[in-house]
């Protein structure tokens, strides 16, 4: 009797039970509650497979470590041109605005006017020093010129005007702003003439220019050498677990789950590439700074070599990883599509 | 719950290896897939886990059919059917736990109800307290209800086991059978393929006959 009753509760209970498991079954697409849930549990998937591709390099040290120092190596290469071109800047800049503007006065202009010209010139932003070159002055000068400057003394009286020196403000950089000076030096009424090489410091510019775009193409082609590096990486350790991936796959993970970890395992090695490549573009500068400021102090200069600052060595780190992730992504979406289970 | 309706499967290099094939599992049933090496069983069971596509015909799984279902869908579906291999095809390098845990963490678990679950079915299984092994350093018997655990923690409302006992002793067969009747009782279907006649005949269950690609009934 006791038995009976006992199959007749568990006939009931099982249609419950079975009722629960398709809904449960239902549900698997995404378990768990509301929104706010699934963000939760979205967010602990990428702590973990962000943590777990972590530790799963350090499990290969000795080949994490060859790789690293391989991206890091490229890396550099693009850090090392970067800091190139920031130094070359720095000198050009220097010698840009080392040259200096000629101010030729009308020949009634004397020296008093030319003072108080000069005083009135010194207000203005852009320029950094005026310096009045009286007539006098003007003669010796010429006089310094070889056998040519001899022949001032054959004149009666000095033809020379009066002349200034103005030398603009370091922070004019480009053509344009050099020669927006000149043309308002030149609407002066005092002013009869103005000289200024314009010609050698737009060569300079130009070859600025050619020498940004060569270090651009040659970082871009780093850049891809880094994605194809870390996207070899990446398929060997697919490659290496096969086993797992199909496994995983078995039990319901898509490709995107799958490929998680591994996206986060080419950031790790982009960042620890990009941390590792900054250290190497700073130990390059170690020996070179020396030499550098020694022959910079033998033409008077004050030039120091720069390093890569704190926001560029933060931009450094952040693309190598991001062309790590990259570099993962080439590979992973099209090898797991492949990999089914047998 | 499983409905296979005069199936066929045609390899370019081997020919037809499933020929009409038809049958219907009801939900909360255990069935037996016996034949030949070569007879269609493992394609048969690549069909249902859609690792393979049928040529014509058309299999229903809760209600689903299967040629409808797009490539992205497949993960999904998976994680209604509970898989168990003979090489029982764990993670080496993970827990008892972990390897358990992992149909419950893809399908977005949290770390509680992963918890909680995994705790109960290893417990079911025989298994409490090994949860922190790794895979081998527990016996075939063992490993093999890892699988078995692994295969049922998410609650599928079916179970595909490719011999399962295959590298057992006939005393760990039936065991593990046992606890494929358990998990019947509570409305789970079973879809056994066994070579152990000895094993199909002393459960007492139906029993699907595959020959040169045709089924028969038993």
């Amino acid at each position: 009797m006791r038995s009976k009753k006992r199959r007749q509760a568990q006939e009931v209970k099982m249609p419950r039970q079975a009722k629960r498991i398709r809904q449960e079954g239902r549900q698997n697409r995404v378990a768990g509650g509301g929104v706010k849930d699934k963000l939760i549990i979205y967010k602990d998937l990428h702590i973990r497979a962000w943590y777990s591709s972590l530790l799963r390099l350090g499990k290969t040290p000795f080949a994490s470590a060859i790789t690293i120092a391989v991206l890091a190596i490229s890396i550099a290469l693009a850090g090392s041109f970067q800091l190139l071109l920031i130094n070359f800047q720095q000198l050009a800049g220097n010698l840009e605005t080392s040259a200096p503007i000629s101010l030729f006065l009308r020949e009634n202009i004397n020296e008093n006017r030319a003072q108080i010209l000069a005083d009135s010139l010194r207000k203005n932003p852009t320029i950094e020093s005026v310096q009045v070159i009286s007539k006098e002055q003007g003669r010796a000068l010429f006089k310094t010129f070889g056998s040519f400057g001899a022949a001032i003394d054959m004149l009666d009286e000095n033809p020379l005007p009066v002349a200034l020196e103005i030398m603009p403000k370091n922070t004019l950089h480009d053509n344009g702003q050099i020669a927006t000076l000149v043309n308002t030096l030149k609407q002066r009424q005092e002013v009869d003439y103005v000289r200024m090489d314009m010609e050698w410091l737009q060569r300079l510019q130009a070859m600025m220019a050619v020498a940004h775009r060569l270090f651009a193409v040659i970082n871009a082609l780093l850049g891809f050498a880094v994605l194809f590096i870390t996207g070899n990486t990446i398929r060997l350790e697919l490659n290496s677990r096969q086993e797992e991936i199909m496994i995983t796959k078995l039990v319901g993970a898509t490709n995107s789950f799958i490929a998680t970890p591994f996206v986060y395992t080419g950031f790790w090695i982009g960042f620890f590439a990009g941390v590792l490549a900054r250290i190497i573009v700073a130990l390059l500068l170690v020996p070179l700074s020396g030499p550098v400021e020694e022959l910079s102090a033998h033409y008077n200069s004050n030039f120091h070599l720069l390093s890569l600052s704190i926001a560029e060595s933060i931009k450094l780190i952040f693309m190598s990883a991001l062309l790590g992730m990259l570099g993962s992504c080439l590979v992973l979406f099209n090898q797991l599509q492949k990999t089914n289970p047998q | 719950m499983l409905k296979f309706e005069n199936v066929c499967k045609r390899y370019p290099l081997t020919g037809d290896v499933l020929r009409g094939v038809s049958f219907h599992l009801q939900r909360g049933e255990i069935a037996f897939l016996t034949g030949h090496s070569g007879a269609g069983k493992s394609t048969l069971l690549k069909l249902i886990a859609l690792m393979e596509r049928c040529n014509s015909g058309e299999i229903w799984l809760d209600g689903q059919k299967l040629s409808h279902v797009k490539d992205s869908q497949i993960p999904y579906l998976r994680r209604k059917m509970g898989f168990i291999f003979q090489d029982y095809k764990l993670l080496h390098d993970h827990t008892i736990f972990q390897n358990v845990a992992l149909p419950l963490v893809i399908a977005g678990y949290g770390h509680q109800e992963t918890t909680r679950k995994v705790r109960a079915i290893l417990d079911k299984v025989g298994l409490a307290g090994k949860e922190h092994k790794l895979p081998l350093a527990l016996s075939g018997g063992e490993q093999q209800r890892v699988g078995i655990a692994r295969a049922v923690v998410n609650k599928p409302p079916i179970i595909i086991a490719d011999e399962p006992t295959g590298n057992l002793d006939p005393e760990l067969s039936e065991e593990i059978m046992r606890l494929f009747e358990d998990f019947q009782q509570v409305g789970v279907t079973v879809l056994v393929a066994s070579h152990d006649i000895a094993l199909i005949e002393r459960m007492r269950h139906r029993v699907l006959k595959l020959e040169r690609g045709q089924l028969f009934s038993v």
